[in-house]
């Protein structure tokens, strides 16, 4: 890290130096390398090369237009649309909207101003007004997001200007100014969608706030720190276990994309698989008319025979959006297999291969529909590896067989019971197959009631701890 | 290192625009600087937003010639760089039967028994030249390895004949589904743009532009439920494309305006699958479909 923050100054002075203005270039220079340590802080590959690019890039475009500087930058810097949110959260920070109006600092936080600003507020998201809402946005923050007092403890908070603002309730303002504002025939069909657009224009405006919440946070603290720190990763790295509802709704809608990447791979890995070993019974016996020279190889012929997946997870609470996740995403490549059976546990274990099937639909429905209608908890509520996968060998055995590849997804914490190994030996010796994917890091493999080492012994475990590593392993573990 | 087409952000706006290309400022922006710095355009996004499209709007504006790569499983360099006409080359040696090898030799790898394939032919244009390469992410890994070369220094290596180097740069546009990744060695060397769904002000512009005789209000419409849609969880959002083919198709079933009859009837010009068809008449409150 440090030799590629070395490298970056150097490289840019060099390239964006040359133009006639110098004097405005020193600090762009300066913001460019602060912007694209930022990133590669972030875990993006950005070469000096590309650095350079960028700084080309901004004297052509010019800074006269903020826009075209955050596209030209994101042009050079970024391989990925994956990348562009974490990309804009940052470009705010070190390219901020003009200074913000100071006259903000004044406001009181009277019951009058807030009402003041909600009115105007209202006014703005009803015309939608993309420059007003960036105001308001700066004067709700001075206004209503300070807290403490001291120059170490104080700072801005978009939670506390939201929780005061509460611009989710101004809806159906919103909604009655927009209903008298239209012709006033009879009601047109797209009335219905009135409310969500409004609905996306508030959370537009709340993404607003927290952008300047951050910028001013970032003019206090330092812009490096809260660049590194205030901004959220992308969503495929975000800890399975941390992620909050928020990014697994965001994850859900990368299973589809996902899967479709997957099955190329597959595809890929079953052609080169297909070809390549020789039949040597077959090659010899066609060199016969050849005077026993091999002239034309004859290749083994593979039968198109797609392998079996069984899908056995964990879905108590600790859990449940990593198995969720995976579920979603083998049932949207299910074609590729010639079965896919999907088994869900806490402490009884249950086929939720149909439910799953008909999820699809809803997905952001599953994991309740999984916990109401499957039979998944005994006498208690905690998950327990050793009951479950005892039941499992009891109950489905049948559904493991010589061309099945079990898949067990969890984080082998047994809650104190009895780890039952023998019973996952047994799934282990009727399987082709076996892999865990544990959503915890190895080092936490074994601490407090994690039986991980001894499951470990007996089958592969991996560790998944996000959708980017889900893929990977997915992609280089799924038989073909 | 330019291909010096266009002169400012603006240009680019405003003169793909009269060939009925509206660009968003961040396209705008970024095929200007593909045009200043010389680099290639990778542009990635969902099926229907006019990817392809963007290449032919440049070529047309630009006066240039288009050159086309069509990437599919399987193409490879005699498909994309060039190949030896084999053919030609055995007619030369049989027609020349009393010379010696070495005559022969250096006259059947000539200018004569090459068959340039689009890559080199881009190269070697000296007239100003569009490089489509479209679907990239289609083609096999090696593809990926070829076009390093083409595409980071503009110069095709034929061993018989030598490295031959552009003359003049093709401006050059990569498109991609995103259906395999492509090697970030390939996207080093790209300027990256994704092309997302338009902002609503945009796409209204785009309707109104491509459906002439559609009434501006109805436009308005459209574009909000389908702005709607793609809101929903849906296998298959509706892309622009199928935004204007549902603007058209209103327009010859002679609807001034909607309402739940001819949203109804007409969805499945939207949605392509029969979840998502069911879905969104719930969300939108239609009754049985």
């Amino acid at each position: 890290m440090s030799r590629a923050d070395g490298a970056g100054p150097v490289g840019t002075a060099g390239a964006a130096g040359s133009p006639a203005d110098a004097a405005g270039t020193s600090g762009a220079v300066a913001r460019i390398t602060g912007l694209v340590a930022a990133l590669r802080a972030h875990g993006f590959g950005i070469g000096t090369g590309e650095t350079v690019d960028a700084g080309l890039a901004l004297e052509a475009v010019g800074f006269a237009d903020r826009e075209r500087v955050r596209e030209a930058l994101a042009a050079t810097l970024l391989h990925g649309e994956g990348q562009r949110t974490v990309f804009d959260q940052v470009f705010d920070l070190y390219f901020p909207l003009g200074a913000a109006p100071e006259s903000a600092e004044a406001y009181e936080n009277t019951a009058t101003d807030l009402a003041a600003l909600r009115d105007r507020l209202a006014e703005a998201l009803t015309a939608g007004d993309g420059a007003a809402l960036d105001r308001l946005a700066a004067e709700a923050v001075g206004g209503f997001g300070g807290y403490g007092s001291g120059p170490e403890s104080d700072g801005w908070s978009s939670y506390q200007t939201l929780s005061r603002l509460r611009p989710e309730t101004l809806l159906a303002r919103v909604r009655d100014r927009l209903r008298a504002a239209a012709t006033a025939e009879d009601p047109e069909f797209t009335e219905r969608l009135l409310d969500d657009e409004i609905r996306r224009r508030i959370e537009a405006f709340r993404e607003r706030v927290r952008t300047e919440a951050r910028r001013r946070v970032a003019e206090r603290q330092g812009r490096d720190r809260v660049a590194r720190r205030a901004v959220a990763g992308t969503a495929d790295g975000v800890d399975f276990l941390l992620a909050g509802r928020a990014q697994l709704d965001e994850l859900r809608r990368t299973v589809r994309p996902l899967a479709r990447k997957l099955a190329t791979r597959l595809a890929a890995r079953r052609r080169r698989a297909a070809r390549g070993e020789i039949d040597l019974r077959r090659t010899l016996r066609g060199s016969l008319s050849t005077g026993g020279v091999p002239v034309r190889p004859v290749l083994r012929r593979r039968r198109p025979r797609r392998p079996e997946l069984v899908l056995l997870c964990d879905v108590s609470g600790s859990v449940a959006g990593f198995a969720q996740f995976t579920m979603l995403l083998v049932q949207a490549l299910h074609d590729q297999f010639s079965r896919v059976r999907v088994f869900a546990f806490v402490n009884r274990v249950d086929e939720v291969t149909g439910l799953i099937a008909r999820g699809a639909a809803d997905p952001a429905g599953l994991g309740d529909r999984i916990l109401a209608e499957a039979e998944l908890t005994g006498w208690h509520g905690q998950s327990d590896y050793g009951t479950a996968l005892g039941e499992f060998a009891e109950r489905y055995a049948e559904a493991v067989g010589p061309r099945t590849v079990v898949f067990v997804l969890g984080d082998a914490r047994t809650n104190g019971a009895d780890p039952n190994l023998s019973a996952l030996r047994l799934i282990a010796d009727r399987a082709r197959r076996v892999h865990w994917l544990n959503p915890e890091q190895p080092s936490l493999w074994g601490t407090g009631d994690s039986v991980a080492p001894a499951y470990a012994d007996l089958v592969e475990m991996r560790p998944c701890r996000n959708a980017r590593q889900l893929g990977a392993l997915i992609g280089r573990l799924l038989p073909v | 290192m330019t291909t010096g087409f266009f002169t400012s952000v603006d240009d680019v706006a405003e003169r793909l625009a009269t060939t009925g290309y509206l660009a968003s400022p961040a396209v705008a922006t970024t095929v200007f600087l593909a045009d200043r710095l010389g680099k290639p355009l990778l542009v990635e996004g969902p099926a229907g937003v006019g990817k392809t499209e963007l290449a032919k709007a440049v070529t047309a504006v630009t006066g240039a010639r288009l050159v086309r790569l069509q990437c599919y499983e399987g193409v490879d360099e005699s498909r994309a760089l060039y190949e030896w006409n084999h053919a030609k080359q055995l007619l030369r040696i049989t027609a020349g039967r009393g010379e010696t090898w070495d005559e022969t030799r250096t006259d059947i790898f000539g200018e004569e028994f090459l068959l340039p394939r689009p890559l080199l032919t881009a190269i070697r244009s000296e007239e100003p030249t569009v490089l489509l390469i479209d679907e990239t992410d289609k083609a096999d890994v090696e593809v990926e390895g070829l076009l390093l070369e083409v595409l980071g220094d503009f110069q095709v290596t034929v061993p018989e004949l030598g490295t031959i180097t552009a003359t003049r740069r093709p401006f050059t546009v990569l498109t991609s589904n995103a259906s395999r990744e492509l090697s970030e060695a390939l996207r080093r060397r790209c300027l990256f743009l994704h092309i997302g769904f338009p902002e609503e002000e945009l796409e209204r512009r785009i309707v109104t532009l491509k459906v002439p005789g559609l009434d501006a209000a109805l436009a308005a419409s459209v574009v909000r439920v389908v702005g709607a849609l793609r809101a929903m969880d849906l296998r298959k959002v509706p892309s622009v494309s199928e935004t204007i083919d549902w603007a058209r198709t209103l327009l010859a079933l002679g609807a001034d305006r909607l309402d739940e009859r001819v949203v109804r009837e007409t969805l499945g010009v939207l949605l392509k699958h029969r979840e998502d068809i069911v879905k969104a008449a719930a969300k939108l409150d239609l009754d049985a479909v």
